[in-house]
């Protein structure tokens, strides 16, 4: 990584026939000089601007939500159940809690999973047969619409038990987190040096501890980046929970129940005639947004304490 | 204290290679071995065949008797209790880049159950005296990471970890190779030092190195133990017209 940078600044500091710094040095090479440092320039002009193309959707929606949810934002938003159409206040508090038990159930349930298929690739199955089953499985499953999840989770677990439920909408959500994770924790393994492993081991630990406290605690910042990614992406997820969880517009905290979650509560808000649901919406949006922000930051801030950065 | 190391015809196969062929020989308690020869000569697969490391590797084989004190370390143990009785250090200094100095010191234990902390504190402290880096980082312990020092001071904070478990032999492979004199003249002093209380096995390019830190030296070549002798021996009046040729440089 080192390289690129001295690399590039070696012609400046090498004295030779052409100085870089002479003035008065005339002919093709100070032409070169020139024309070095303009490519220099544009091209770090290019990389700024698409830093800025990058960031100005993201600015821009923010920027939006904060002002058309904002000022709907009061304290019965956050405490009270929605009201019957026609009736003045209500929040989205049942919508709030339910999302957060649905996502509570997709962690637990998914991360596991997740990392625990991830080491199994990185770790155990390497390049057999299965392994490569295993993660050609997950690529293709990484790229199913979302929507399928949430069918596939209806007739395995919704016909069955003839009702819908907070349950079968924390699987569905679990089954989109598990490719992801997999696949980050694999990569994230598969950079940690093989004479750190080999380290442990001399150490005569056994091999199962050198896997869980030697190597995914060198990966784990990776892991982490990887589990916040896949839990960011299911928590704004409207399409599985549509018939699973299904929604609801009274207080229910049952796993074995139909269950209010944000991302439904602002769909049908938003699809609805009415202005006062408009405004709702885009307060329950904003509210989605800043609660995934705050737990992602969270668990950065947690997950990170007791890793130690090195030099290499 | 140390213990001997016996060796009998100790063969290994790497998938389909013979990289070492009957070996023989007997390691003495409590003295430093050197194992000397040109590269791929097997010396670094005879150090790794002693604390059965060479088992990490799917493909790597071997057959014969390795006997430590009275225990044979391929039919009477684990791989796991062997690797704890016979430490390793590597060629390339490998702290574990997310632990402290702490901690990499008090892995080994600290890994493998052992949580009595004024004991670990105990422990860390003269495992990293031994290895002759307290001084140098006693500030620091638990705020810096491993990967924070440099190349030597990462060396022989590898030595000072290997030394936490409480081995009774060492093995070092080519322990000094990635370093500069100074920190390569530190290593070999500590050497000097450890082999009062443990059995070390040294893999070196360096012949100099040899003569001055090991008791004995073995000279391997493509993977045959030529010659094993007292240090001086080897070095002065080779038996083995091959040795002869690689110390004095005309090999080859």
């Amino acid at each position: 990584m080192a390289i690129e940078p001295a690399g590039v600044s070696l012609p400046d500091n090498t004295p030779g026939p052409v100085p870089a710094s002479e003035p008065k040095s005339t002919g093709p090479g100070r032409n070169r000089n020139v024309l070095r440092s303009v490519i220099d320039h544009s091209v770090t002009g290019l990389s700024i601007l698409a830093t800025v193309v990058v960031l100005a959707p993201l600015v821009a929606i923010l920027g939006y939500l904060l002002f058309k949810g904002f000022s709907s934002l009061n304290f019965a938003f956050f405490t009270q159940a929605p009201r019957p159409v026609g009736e003045a206040g209500g929040g989205m508090a049942n919508a709030i809690v339910g999302s957060g038990i649905v996502l509570a159930i997709a962690s637990a349930i998914g991360i596991p999973v997740g990392i625990g298929a991830g080491v199994y690739l990185a770790e155990y199955g390497r390049n057999g047969v299965f392994a490569n089953f295993v993660r050609f499985t997950a690529d293709v499953l990484n790229g199913v619409p979302s929507i399928v999840m949430g069918i596939a989770a209806y007739s395995l677990i919704v016909v069955r038990q003839h009702h819908f439920s907070a349950m079968a909408g924390g699987i569905a959500l679990a089954i989109m987190m598990v490719p992801t994770i997999t696949r980050t924790t694999e990569e994230m393994l598969a950079t940690v040096p093989g004479a750190v492993r080999e380290a442990a081991l001399g150490l005569g630990i056994p091999k199962w501890r050198t896997t869980i406290s030697v190597a995914l605690r060198t990966a784990s910042p990776g892991i982490i980046t990887g589990c916040m990614l896949a839990f960011s992406r299911v928590a704004g997820e409207t399409a599985p929970l549509l018939f699973t969880a299904f929604g609801n517009q009274f207080w229910s905290v049952k796993l074995g129940q139909p269950i209010a979650a944000l991302p439904l509560q602002i769909y049908i808000y938003a699809v609805s005639p009415y202005d006062e649901w408009h405004r709702l919406a885009w307060a329950g949006a904003l509210v989605l947004i800043v609660l995934i922000m705050a737990s992602v930051t969270l668990v950065r801030i947690f997950a990170g304490r007791g890793v130690l950065k090195g030099n290499s | 204290m140390g213990v001997g190391i016996e060796v009998k015809d100790l063969n290994a196969w790497y998938g389909s290679p013979h990289t070492l062929q009957g070996i023989t020989l007997n390691i003495p308690a409590n003295r430093a071995t050197a194992l000397i020869g040109p590269s791929g000569c097997g010396k670094s697969t005879f150090v790794r065949c002693l604390n059965r490391m060479h088992e990490t590797n799917p493909t790597a084989r071997a057959t014969g008797t390795v006997r430590m004190g009275d225990v044979d370390i391929y039919a009477d143990a684990s791989p796991v209790e062997i690797r704890r009785r016979i430490g390793m250090v590597f060629q390339r200094p490998n702290p574990f880049p997310t632990m402290s100095i702490y901690d990499n010191v008090a892995s080994g234990l600290k890994l493998n159950g052992y949580s009595n902390k004024r004991e670990l504190d105990t422990v860390v402290e003269s495992s990293l005296k031994k290895a002759a880096l307290w001084d140098e980082v006693k500030d620091d312990l638990k705020k810096k990471s491993g990967a924070s020092l440099s190349g030597g001071q990462q060396q022989r904070l590898c030595i000072a970890r290997a030394l936490a478990v409480d081995p009774e032999v060492l093995l070092m492979d080519e322990p000094a190779s990635a370093l500069d004199p100074v920190s390569t003249s530190k290593i070999e002093d500590l050497i000097f030092q450890l082999k009062r209380q443990y059995t070390i096995v040294i893999v070196t390019h360096n012949m100099q190195q040899a003569a001055r830190v090991a008791e004995n030296t073995g000279f391997f070549l493509s993977g045959h133990l030529i010659e094993f002798d007292a240090t001086d021996k080897i070095f002065t009046n080779p038996g083995d017209k091959r040795t002869e040729d690689y110390i004095t440089g005309r090999f080859g």
